[in-house]
C-alpha cells in the first residue's frame, strides 16, 4: 500500500522530491502509532525509510553535476517563504542518513526485540522515523529558523530513544536527561544567535542572510550571533570541551539507537556547522575573527589526542567507540579549520566514511550485546572464534577506523594530511599520523580481546542472526569498497565542497 | 556610543531583563543538583529567549500588524514586525515539549534510583561503575 503511493509520487511529482523527503517519514511516524501493531510498525518504518532513500538517491543524481533544486513551500517565494534547497553538499548527507536508516532497520528487528519490552517497540519505530524526519529536515532546509525546528524534532525524539536503553541499564535515563539539558541549551543558544542575525539582517533565508551579512562583519551583533550559533551547534556536534553528554548517551542507549545516532546525528550537526561557516558566514569572517586559531585548531587537536587516549583505557566496547567518535569529530573540525577546498573535501569524505565505519562497528557491538549480554571486554573474550562473522566485520571496521590503506578511513585521513601539507602545516600532518597510532592501540586491544584471549564461559554463545549479519557486512564491505572505489565518494565530496563554497557567493536563485 | 546614559539603560530595558533572566536560568541549570530545579532553570532560560524575540519585533509606536481587508492601509501607521512573534510560537511549543519530556524522564529516574538529587544519583552510578570494573583487575596485558 505504502509502496504504491511512493511509486506514484516519484513518477508523477518529481518536482516535489524535496518535500517528499521529509513528508514520507513524517507521515509514516504517526501512522505507526495509529495502526499500533508491532509487526506492521517495523514494515512501515522500513518502507518509509527505503522510500526516502530512493528520494535521496534521485535528488543526489539531480544535483551531483553542480545543479541546485530549490523548492518553495506552499509556493511562497524565498526569502519570505521557507525554501528547501538541495545542492551536492546536502544531497550527499541526505544520501548517507537515509542509507544508514534503511540498513539499520533490518538490523533493528532482532536487536530491538531483545533490548526493549514488547509494549514500547511500536512506539520505538515511530520515534525512529521522527528522528529521521528531523535529521533530514535539518539537512534539506535553507531557512535558518527551520533548522532549529527540525533540530528540536530530531533531538526530542533522540532523548526518548536513548532513554529506551533503561530496560537494560538504568543509567540510560540519566544519560538521556543530561543530553536533554545540554541539547536544549545548545538549541537555545542557536536561536539566540539566529535572533541576533535576524536583528542585523531582517531575514532568515540562508542565501539571503549570506548576502546581507557580507557587509556587516564588524558589527558586534553579528559577531555575538556567530558566537552563540557556534556554541549551540558545537554542543550538538560534541566539539571537544562540549562533549560530556556523548559517551554516556552512546554507551547506554539501545544498540540500534547508538548505531543510528553515531552514524548520522553528529554528521548532520557537522553539516549544519559547515553550512553556517561556509554559506551563511564567509570564510573571510572566520579568519577575521580568528575563530580558527582560538577554537578550531586547539579543540580539534585536543579531541584527536585526548579522546583517542581515553578510548584506549575503556573496558566497554560501546564506550570505547563513543570516545573514538569524539576523536573523529576532531579530524572533521581540523578539515574545516584548514579552510581550503582540500580540507573541506577531507571533512566531507570523513563525514561519510566515518559514518559507515562507525555504523559497522556499533552494529557489531549490538550483535555482541544480543548474543553475550554485554559489550564489556570481559564478555567479548574469545568471541572471535564463536562469532567469527561478526568479529571479522568488526575488525574490518576497526581497520578502517585506523585508516589502513585499502579501507575507506585511509582516503579521508590521506586527504586530511594532504590538506595540511598544502598549507605548509607539516606539524599538523604529523599529529594526524600520530593520533592514528593511538587508534591502532585501541583497535588492537579489541582484536586481542576477540581473538587472543581465552573465553570465560563454555561455547554457549552463537553467531548473530542473519538479519543482523547482513546489514553489518554490507557496512563492512562498504568500508572496503569505498577504500578502493574512491572516485564515487571523492567526486561527490568535491561537488559538495564546491556547492558549499559557491553558497558563500550569496546566490539567491 | 555612550553606554551609561539613562536613555541607553531604560531604552534597552527588555534586553537587560532578557540577559538577567537568561543568566539566572543558565545559572540554575548549572548550579542546582535537584533535577526538577534544573528543568525549571532550563525553562527560565528558554522563556528569556521568548522575551528577546518578542522585544525584537516591537517597533516603538507600532501597532498590531493587522492590515485592513481592502488593502488600503495608512502608510503613516507603523506596524510591529509579526515574524519574530510567530517564530517564538514555535519555540514555545518546543519548550513545552522539552519540559514535559524532562519531567517524564525525572519520574522514570526517581522510579529507578529513588532520588532526584544529582549527588545521590552520581553516587549510585559510581557504585555500579566500580562493581563493573573491579573484578577485571587481572586482565592481562592491555594496550
Amino acid at each position: 500500500m505504502a509502496t504504491q503511493t511512493v511509486h506514484y509520487t516519484t513518477m508523477a511529482l518529481t518536482d516535489h522530491l524535496p518535500i517528499l523527503q521529509i513528508l514520507i517519514p513524517f507521515i509514516a511516524a504517526p501512522l505507526i502509532v495509529f495502526i499500533g501493531r508491532r509487526e506492521l510498525a517495523w514494515a512501515i518504518a522500513f518502507i518509509a525509510s527505503a522510500a526516502s532513500f530512493v528520494v535521496a538517491c534521485l535528488l543526489l543524481s539531480q544535483v551531483i553535476g553542480g545543479g541546485i533544486v530549490s523548492y518553495h513551500i506552499g509556493g511562497w517565494a524565498p526569502p519570505l517563504g521557507i525554501e528547501y534547497r538541495v545542492d551536492a553538499a546536502n544531497a550527499f548527507v541526505l544520501f548517507l542518513v537515509t542509507g544508514i536508516a534503511t540498513l539499520v532497520l533490518p538490523y533493528a528487528r532482532k536487536s530491538v526485540g531483545a533490548e526493549m519490552p514488547e509494549r514500547t517497540q511500536t512506539l520505538f519505530y515511530s520515534l525512529f522515523l521522527l528522528c529521521l524526519t528531523g535529521l533530514l529536515g535539518v539537512t534539506i532546509t535553507a531557512d535558518a529558523f527551520n533548522v532549529f525546528v527540525f533540530l528540536e524534532i530530531s533531538s526530542l525524539s533522540t532523548y526518548v530513544l536513548i532513554a529506551q536503553g533503561s530496560y537494560r541499564d538504568k543509567r540510560a535515563l540519566t544519560a538521556s536527561f543530561n543530553y536533554l539539558i545540554m541539547g536544549t541549551i545548545g538549541a537555545t543558544f542557536f536561536i539566540i544567535g539566529l535572533g541576533f542575525l535576524y536583528m542585523a539582517t531582517g531575514t532568515l533565508n540562508m542565501a539571503d542572510l549570506a548576502d546581507r551579512l557580507s557587509g556587516q562583519y564588524e558589527s558586534r551583533t553579528v559577531r555575538a550571533g556567530f558566537a552563540f550559533i557556534l556554541v549551540g551547534i558545537g554542543l550538538k556536534v560534541a566539539i571537544f570541551p562540549m562533549h560530556f553528554w556523548l559517551p554516556n548517551a552512546y554507551t547506554y542507549a539501545p544498540s540500534v539507537v547508538t548505531t543510528f545516532l553515531a552514524a548520522t546525528a553528529t554528521k548532520v550537526a557537522i553539516y549544519v556547522l559547515l553550512r553556517f561557516i561556509f554559506s551563511v558566514f564567509q570564510p573571510a569572517f572566520l579568519s577575521e575573527t580568528s575563530t580558527l586559531e582560538v577554537i578550531f585548531y586547539p579543540f580539534a587537536l585536543l579531541a584527536m589526542f585526548a579522546a583517542s587516549f581515553t578510548a584506549i583505557f575503556q573496558r566497554d566496547l560501546k564506550r570505547m567507540l563513543a570516545y573514538s567518535s569524539l576523536a573523529q569529530i576532531g579530524y572533521m573540525l581540523l578539515g574545516i579549520a584548514l579552510l581550503s577546498e582540500t580540507g573541506l573535501v577531507a571533512t566531507i569524505i570523513h563525514l561519510f566514511n566515518h559514518g559507515i565505519t562507525k555504523a559497522a562497528l556499533f552494529m557489531g557491538a549490538g550483535a555482541y550485546v544480543l548474543q553475550s549480554g554485554s559489550s564489556f571486554y570481559t564478555q567479548l573474550q574469545g568471541l572471535g572464534k564463536t562469532m567469527p562473522w561478526t568479529s571479522a566485520a568488526v575488525v574490518i571496521g576497526g581497520v578502517s577506523l585506523i585508516g589502513v590503506p585499502g579501507t575507506a578511513g585511509f582516503l579521508s585521513k590521506w586527504l586530511l594530511v594532504q590538506a595540511a601539507l598544502e598549507q605548509g602545516y607539516w606539524p599538523i600532518a604529523m599529529l594526524i599520523v600520530a593520533s592514528s597510532l593511538l587508534a591502532v592501540a585501541y583497535v588492537w586491544r579489541l582484536v586481542e580481546t576477540l581473538y587472543l584471549s581465552t573465553p570465560h564461559r563454555g561455547q554457549t554463545i552463537q553467531e548473530a542472526p542473519l538479519s543482523m549479519l547482513l546489514p553489518l557486512w554490507i557496512m563492512a564491505l562498504a568500508c572496503i569498497y569505498f577504500g578502493f572505489e574512491t572516485d564515487i565518494t571523492l567526486g561527490a565530496a568535491k561537488a559538495a565542497a564546491q556547492a558549499l563554497l559557491a553558497g558563500s557567493s550569496g546566490l539567491l536563485h | 556610543m555612550n553606554f551609561f546614559t539613562a536613555d541607553f539603560i531604560l531604552g534597552h530595558l527588555n534586553y537587560w531583563l532578557f540577559t538577567i533572566l537568561m543568566m539566572t536560568g543558565l545559572y540554575i541549570v548549572i548550579s542546582k543538583g535537584n533535577l526538577v530545579k534544573k528543568i525549571v532553570g532550563l525553562n527560565i532560560f528558554q522563556t528569556s529567549v521568548f522575551m528577546f524575540y518578542i522585544s525584537m519585533g516591537k517597533i516603538s509606536g507600532g501597532t498590531a500588524p493587522i492590515f485592513p481587508l481592502d488593502g488600503n492601509y495608512d502608510p503613516e501607521i507603523a506596524y510591529s514586525n509579526p515574524l519574530p512573534h510567530v517564530l517564538i510560537l514555535t519555540a514555545i511549543v518546543v519548550g513545552i515539549a522539552t519540559t514535559s519530556l524532562g519531567l517524564a524522564l525525572i519520574i522514570r529516574i526517581r522510579e529507578e534510583y529513588h532520588s532526584i538529587e544529582e549527588t545521590e544519583i552520581t553516587e549510585i552510578e559510581d557504585t555500579i561503575f566500580l562493581s563493573e570494573h573491579l573484578p577485571i583487575a587481572s586482565q592481562g596485558e592491555s594496550i
